[in-house]
């Protein structure tokens, strides 16, 4: 994980549609989108509620299969037309929306379970890493906590930790700090660039918050109010290392008013649908 | 940002707040006879025999009899029953026959209920050919078995223990087949993403998370299991084989002894239940060390 390597993680996209139930209820949640995405970077994923965001990161991801169209990892077809359902792989990491670490095991066994269960390393080799791996991610002593015992924030932290032990070329987020307070927030944006900066994973990251999408993102894409399609997409070139300095200068607060002017048509459109949030 | 910084700093969610940080190390012990609800607990059973005792003593002091509870030997007498029947070889004959016959229906409905009810959660097939036999049977209360299970088996003995296996059955394959169902996709999905193969999905992601539901079907199957064996002690009868238990002493006192020693065999019967569920919290705390927590 110490090899920033930013050739590797690149997705694309290309005219997936996913209809829900087709014979039944027949929800269209993405309809013809198209984005490609390049290695290491952070691309941010913001766009009404219900509006099928995470329907694509469950796509990519491999929960779920789509209608039609194509998704690429690094040139490789993950899902198309022969195979509408990718294959789960820890190439791609998810971090959940509410988390999802295992509440019967500690943050280090949490973090252990991928080495464990695909063999790379042993028990105690796996354990030993995870351990060093929390540490370096400020959260070393709560290794042998459960994650009941932990803050929210540092659920999220473990968790993200979780995904990296892995070496993905992806990490997928889906809304990951949602529900947590500014402070929090600002706490977990910070060691999220930390990480990204150490590392160059690529990020597909879904969230409701304009200023987090600038602040942390290379790209901002703005989804259509279901279904789904790429409305806008700002350039954040914003140079990195960011910090929190970054949130008060003027290209900041020009780049997020451009994503708010872009969101709010969609949010009043989805408003007026009555378009309700599975989650 | 340093470490110490960020302990500082980071707040915590409502409700979690200072789990790691305040030091409360403080035995369970003691912390349960500094609480207001201890205290509130051992005065209301005080209270409870105060009144009992008054209301059954009521007759004899002023000659007005207390309705119902009139008829109720006092604790008093209840004790002194109980220190007489303490010393005779029958009366703990009686716990050990009923508690050997509660833990062999137990843990033999235990051992096939919760892999069975793992099945069922896990398997289509084994779920299509298995579940409707088995929603058919269940909604039978246990002591409607007791007839057909006489002419099933043996012995009495054997067919007490079969209803009594089935009182607990049913109750612990509905609970881990329902926990086993609840059990939250994020970690299956998280699990089948870091590579876990389905055996690894099952001993270690359904197997833990089905331990809390399989703890709370234990704990109403072992309450189950008591009232079974009662009732069938009850009905058997003592003299020849099966017979004997506390059920059978509540029923010989009342044919032959006094109310105050059927009063002793229920307070019995309550004390054997109340261990035995505590037997059962106490290993699931020691299994589930992360509930251990709230
Ligand atoms: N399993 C499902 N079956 C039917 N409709 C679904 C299902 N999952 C999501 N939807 C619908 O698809 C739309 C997009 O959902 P989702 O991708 O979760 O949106 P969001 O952008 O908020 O993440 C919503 O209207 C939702 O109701
Ligand atoms: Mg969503």
């Amino acid at each position: 994980m110490t090899s920033a390597s930013s050739n590797r993680g690149a997705i694309s996209i290309r005219n997936v549609t996913k209809i829900y139930d087709p014979e039944g209820v027949n929800v269209m949640a993405v309809d013809d989108c198209s984005l490609e995405i390049g290695a290491g970077e952070v691309c941010m994923i913001v766009g009404p509620s219900g509006c099928g965001k995470t329907t694509l990161l469950n796509a990519i991801a491999g929960f779920h299969s789509i209608t039609e169209g194509e998704i690429y990892l690094d040139g490789e077809m993950l899902c198309g037309p022969d195979r509408p359902l990718a294959n789960q792989g820890a190439d791609r990491m998810v971090v959940f929306q509410h988390g999802a670490l295992f509440p019967w095991k500690t943050l280090a066994e949490n973090v252990a379970y991928g080495p464990i269960v695909q063999g790379a390393m042993s028990k105690a080799e796996a354990i030993d890493k995870a351990g060093t791996m929390l540490s370096e991610a400020g959260i070393g002593d709560m290794a042998k906590k459960y994650p009941g015992e932990v803050s929210s924030g540092m659920a999220r932290r473990a968790e993200i930790v979780r995904a990296l032990i892995n070496d993905p070329r992806v990490l997928l987020l889906d809304e990951p700090y949602r529900a947590m307070d500014a402070l929090t927030k600002s706490i977990m944006h910070e060691s999220l660039l930390e990480v990204y900066d150490r590392t160059k994973v690529t990020i597909f990251f879904i969230t409701h918050d304009l200023e987090e999408a600038i602040f942390l993102g290379d790209r901002v894409v703005v989804m259509t109010t279901r279904p789904a399609k790429t409305k806008k997409i700002v350039d954040v070139d914003i140079p990195r290392p960011r910090d929190y300095t970054t949130l008060s200068s003027n290209r900041f607060r020009e780049l997020v008013q451009e994503a708010k002017d872009a969101v709010h048509e969609e949010a009043v459109k989805a408003f007026e649908a009555g378009e309700r949030e599975l989650a | 940002m340093t470490q110490a910084a960020q302990d500082t700093i980071a707040p915590h969610k409502p409700g979690s707040s200072g789990v790691s940080n305040t030091p409360k190390k403080r035995s369970k012990i003691l912390k349960a006879l500094s609480s207001d609800t201890f205290w509130r607990g051992v005065v209301s059973l005080i209270g409870f025999v105060v009144f009992w005792e008054i209301c059954s003593r009521m007759k004899q002091w002023t000659g007005v009899e207390v309705p119902w509870i009139g008829k109720v030997p006092p604790p008093t007498e209840v004790l002194e029953a109980w220190t007489e029947i303490f010393w005779l070889p029958g009366y703990w004959e009686s716990w050990y026959l009923s508690t050997g016959r509660v833990f062999a229906g137990f843990i033999a409905a235990m051992l096939l209920g919760i892999p069975f009810g793992l099945c069922l959660a896990v398997n289509r097939y084994f779920h299509d050919i298995f579940f409707p036999p088995f929603e058919v049977l269940r909604p039978i209360p246990p002591l409607a078995w007791v007839p057909a299970s006489i002419v099933f088996w043996p012995t009495t003995e054997l067919s007490i223990a079969f209803v009594t296996f089935l009182g607990a059955f049913f109750t612990i394959v509905i609970n881990v087949l329902g926990g086993a169902k609840s059990i939250d996709i994020r970690f299956l999905r998280a699990a089948q993403s870091m590579g876990a193969s389905q055996w690894d999905l099952f001993r270690k992601i359904i197997l833990p998370g089905t331990l809390p539901s399989i703890f709370t079907g234990a704990a109403v199957g072992m309450g189950i299991t008591w009232e079974v064996v009662l009732a069938g002690e009850m009905i058997s009868g003592g003299g020849q084989q099966g017979g004997g238990g506390l059920g059978f002493f509540i029923w010989s006192s009342y044919m032959g002894g006094t109310v105050a020693q059927v009063i002793v065999g229920m307070i019995s019967i309550g004390i054997a239940g109340y261990l035995s569920s505590s037997l059962i919290r106490y290993l699931g705390s020691i299994s589930m060390p992360w509930r251990r927590l709230f």
